[in-house]
């Protein structure tokens, strides 16, 4: 956290007022459906809460968020829409063995390597991503 | 499977009758990457007519645009497509970012409704199209979301892709970052705008006709 006030004084200071967040395990989703998963996210984004989502969701899933957050935009009032950003192990340098490894392990509990990173945009100004760091704008 | 076999049947029947089919061929990316412009480039080039208005304002297009019948000819070989401009895929939309741009207060927040409704065409579009060109910016960071999530959904309806890292004549733009973040990717830098590399363009777009 000290971290973070460095790299954010803002949050220190208290021009922030609020950073909550919100961490889901994957099991939390696994058995849900798309329209459950989505609705589940952005009930927790209307909130105004950022989303820390244990593994990251299908393609499918993602645009169905899309979609449901554009619809939000036009029917809920300063809702701005959302940011998103996906963290996941880079596996292109690594051994057969450890591409097995996390293969395996994808197949019998799903992609929870990842991590997904999902917050209002009202809050969250932008958040810059590169294959093995993400960085996190706060608005003022 | 069914996919193949049905683009099978239709190159045979179309070989039979020697009846010449549209590929349907759409334009994907985030807003202001500059695909209504790359469209109009390459419409203009074959038709001889734009297929839509650009801007410097983010959300120009914001509704699906068509060119029937675009009759492409390279190195002796002629496709014919179906050209599809959508409106740019984004997860956000302020209407106060339009004030910027000096548009009033209420036509503002038309253009933001009305950019909520082409993203979610744009989405819903995707299943209709035979091939995607994925029109990026180059002089941005192409590690967003955004990008991965509209090739992650290409990949999941197995539509082949050719992604286009447009404005490479902007400082700052750079080629090997996109070859780098879509290894698995034809990436092609050209300038819509300026016109620079449409040769190896429609190069990669015969190649990519040749997937379908």
């Amino acid at each position: 956290m000290a971290k973070l006030f460095r790299k954010y004084p803002d949050l220190k200071s208290g021009k922030l007022k609020e950073l909550s967040m919100h961490v889901m395990p994957f099991a939390d989703v696994q058995d849900l459906s798309i329209s459950e998963r989505v609705q589940k996210i952005l009930k927790l984004v209307l909130d105004n809460k950022i989303v820390l989502l244990q593994g990251r969701l299908r393609p499918e899933e993602e645009a169905r968020l899309i979609e449901d957050t554009m619809a939000l935009v036009d029917h809920v009032k300063n809702f701005q829409g959302i940011e998103l950003a996906v963290v996941e192990p880079n596996l292109r340098n690594q051994s057969l063995f450890t591409k097995a490894k996390y293969g395996f392990a994808k197949m019998l509990v799903g992609d929870s390597n990842a991590l997904t990173i999902i917050g209002p945009a009202s809050l969250i100004r932008e958040i810059k991503k590169d294959p093995s760091k993400i960085d996190l704008f706060f608005r003022k | 499977m069914i996919k193949i076999l049905k683009s099978f049947s239709r190159r045979i029947l179309n070989a039979i009758f020697g009846k010449k089919d549209s590929i349907k061929l759409g334009f994907y990316g985030p807003p202001n990457a500059g695909k209504t412009s790359l469209a109009n480039r390459i419409c203009k080039d074959w038709t001889g007519e734009e297929i839509g208005a650009v801007s410097k304002v983010p959300h120009e297009t914001r509704h699906i645009q068509f060119k029937e019948k675009v009759e492409i000819k390279h190195k002796g070989k002629e496709l014919v497509f179906k050209i599809t401009d959508t409106p740019g895929i984004a997860t956000r939309i302020d209407y106060e970012d339009f004030l910027k741009f000096g548009i009033k207060k209420k036509d503002a927040k038309k253009r933001a409704k009305e950019a909520t409704q082409g993203i979610i065409e744009s989405i819903q579009w995707l299943d209709d199209m035979e091939a995607v060109v994925v029109v990026l910016d180059a002089s941005e960071n192409p590690y967003s979301q955004v990008n991965l999530t509209i090739i992650g959904n290409l990949i999941a309806r197995k539509i082949p892709v050719l992604v286009v890292a447009n404005k490479i004549d902007l400082k700052g733009a750079d080629i090997k970052k996109f070859e780098a973040t879509f290894p698995d990717y034809e990436v092609v830098g050209i300038s819509a705008k300026e016109g620079t590399n449409m040769e190896e363009f429609y190069e990669a777009l015969f190649k990519l006709a040749k997937k379908v």
